[in-house]
């Protein structure tokens, strides 16, 4: 055989391998899927979603789980969002390239690989009791908000690198100050970046069950909370104890599974809305 | 030339240049004259653009650099902790390199200047956006368009937008970053002759590669090598007959 048919074969082994590769993975995915569809689908009901449980669990709905995680998640991004999109402007802006910004960085980086068990703890720690928050709402909120911070400061700075240097100083070169330059000539067009990784970063908030379960979540309550001081409801946490904890375990096994598909809808969902925002607003600076 | 005496305009008095240790100009001294055009040629890696940059303290902005030495605006040291760098850099317009039009419309490019200092009177807006595009022999190819994004422009329509919108906030003295680096020789030759046009209201100065270009439409020359000023003189006189040696060498092409 020649040279250049060994080459050609060599390629298409390769091509081949990388393609089963990736329906391997997308395999998995939508086998996972359909599991979950096709177990959960069947309770899912408009009294599935707008109703409260009944019985232990075992008959009605789950709405104060899906209304306490979106309230949680709120909470979230009313804390990630702004703290995270201005300690990036900061970061990728202002701060002077030193050793100390380098390794700001790299704990940040680190603290987004930390397990959301630990960030429950801390939680429970500064927020529930060192600050008497107690386990509520926006002790869970906060915890959450925490968690999501690297991943927002790290996707916002990543945004603003794309930026090129010559919109920054073609605004500076026509008597700019540099916060003006920043403004109006750098954020409008990281701001769809920042946004689509803050949103995933909510995303995966809004599905995490430890850093909830100590600072906020609650397994049944009577009442939707009132206020940020009440205590909660949560889908992924309701999940957790349906496919694990319940004394009728069973029985509620295809309410566990709608559960689990209603909590996939909203994450995707999530992730859908950062994908369209990025859309939207690229197109509108075309 | 006319018989008045020339007023300098811009100058730069023993100005040395480094980036972190590594030095990058070292003792140079350029005089700008006003209503006439300053070229400073040079092989890559001279410091002609580290130079004009200093012009408008636009190496503030990179960091681990430092300067020394006096650079004069109408005798005023523009380092002077009274002097406003935002002001002096309105004063002091800049036409970069490579075009780099802001991602909006052609008319949002020009009013950009005018906007962040606070300009909202849409006529006001619009008559500077004329008068900028018309200077800088543009209006006729984009009056129709004003709204289209300045991306849909072609590279030299690009360049010649980037110096209408340099030109809209009024500077006195106009900086080219060897502006001509990426666009066409058509789109090369228009902007030589709008230089000829622009000198009559400002003081001009262009770095470039390109010797022919110097010649063609500066008054003065200034002639750097390795961070250093080699010959600084009258166009003519540093093309036909420089004092140099290297001056001679480089203009003649034997090197750079």
């Amino acid at each position: 055989m020649n040279q250049r048919a060994r080459k050609k074969i060599t390629q298409a082994i390769g091509f081949v391998l990388l393609r089963v590769c990736l329906y391997l993975v997308l395999a998995v995915l939508l086998l996972f899927l359909y599991d979950i569809g096709s177990k959960g689908g069947g309770v899912i009901s408009w009294e599935f979603l707008s109703q409260a449980p009944r019985r232990g669990m075992t008959e009605g709905g789950i709405f104060p789980a899906i209304f306490g995680t979106f309230i949680v998640t709120m909470i979230t991004a009313i804390l990630a969002i702004p703290l995270g999109m201005s300690a990036a402007i900061y970061l990728n802006e202002y701060a002077r390239q030193s050793r100390l910004t380098r390794l700001i960085r790299l704990s940040i980086r680190n603290l987004s690989g930390v397990p959301s068990i630990v960030y429950g703890i801390f939680g429970v720690i500064l927020f529930v009791n060192i600050m008497h928050f107690g386990t509520s709402l926006l002790s869970a909120g906060l915890t959450l908000g925490l968690m999501t911070l690297p991943w927002t400061i790290t996707a916002s700075e990543e945004a603003l690198k794309t930026i090129p240097q010559s919109y920054r100083e073609g605004a500076l070169a026509l008597g700019a100050t540099k916060w003006q330059s920043i403004r109006t000539n750098v954020l409008p067009y990281a701001v769809p970046g920042m946004l689509t990784g803050t949103v995933l970063g909510l995303a995966r908030a809004a599905g995490e069950t430890a850093p909830i379960m100590f600072t906020g979540a609650a397994f049944f309550l009577p009442y939707l909370p009132k206020s940020p001081g009440d205590q909660f409801m949560a889908l992924p946490y309701h999940l957790y104890i349906m496919a694990t904890q319940h004394h009728a375990i069973l029985q509620v096994r295809p309410l566990a599974y709608g559960t689990a598909l209603v909590l996939i809808v909203l994450v995707l969902g999530m992730n859908m809305t950062a994908v369209i925002i990025r859309y939207r607003l690229r197109r509108k600076q075309r | 030339m006319s018989a008045e005496p020339l007023k300098i305009r811009m100058e730069a008095r023993g100005l040395d240049f480094y980036y972190g240790a590594k030095k990058a100009l070292n003792k140079v001294d350029i005089a700008c004259f006003e209503n006439r055009v300053t070229a400073i040629i040079g092989p890559s890696g001279c410091g002609k653009s580290t130079f004009i940059r200093t012009l408008n303290r636009m190496n503030d902005v990179i960091p681990g650099t430092r300067m020394e030495g006096t650079i004069l605006l109408d005798g005023k040291n523009i380092h002077d902790p009274d002097v406003d760098v935002v002001e002096l850099r309105r004063r002091v317009g800049m036409v970069f390199q490579k075009p780099n039009p802001f991602p909006k419309s052609i008319f949002d490019n020009i009013a950009y200047g005018l906007r962040i200092n606070g300009m909202r009177d849409k006529r006001k807006l619009e008559e500077v956006a004329e008068r900028s595009l018309r200077g800088a022999a543009l209006w006729e190819e984009v009056k129709d368009r004003l709204d289209e994004n300045a991306f849909s422009l072609s590279g030299g329509q690009q360049q010649r937008l980037c110096i209408a919108r340099a030109l809209a906030v009024e500077p006195e003295v106009i900086l080219f970053d060897e502006p001509c680096s990426a666009i066409d020789p058509i789109a090369t030759a228009k902007f030589e002759d709008l230089i000829e046009t622009l000198k009559k209201s400002y003081t001009v100065i262009i770095v470039t590669h390109n010797m022919q270009q110097a010649a063609r439409v500066s008054d003065f020359t200034a002639f750097m090598m390795l961070g250093e000023l080699v010959e600084f003189g009258v166009t003519d006189k540093i093309f036909t007959n420089p004092t140099n040696k290297l001056t001679e060498e480089y203009v003649t092409g034997r090197f750079g």
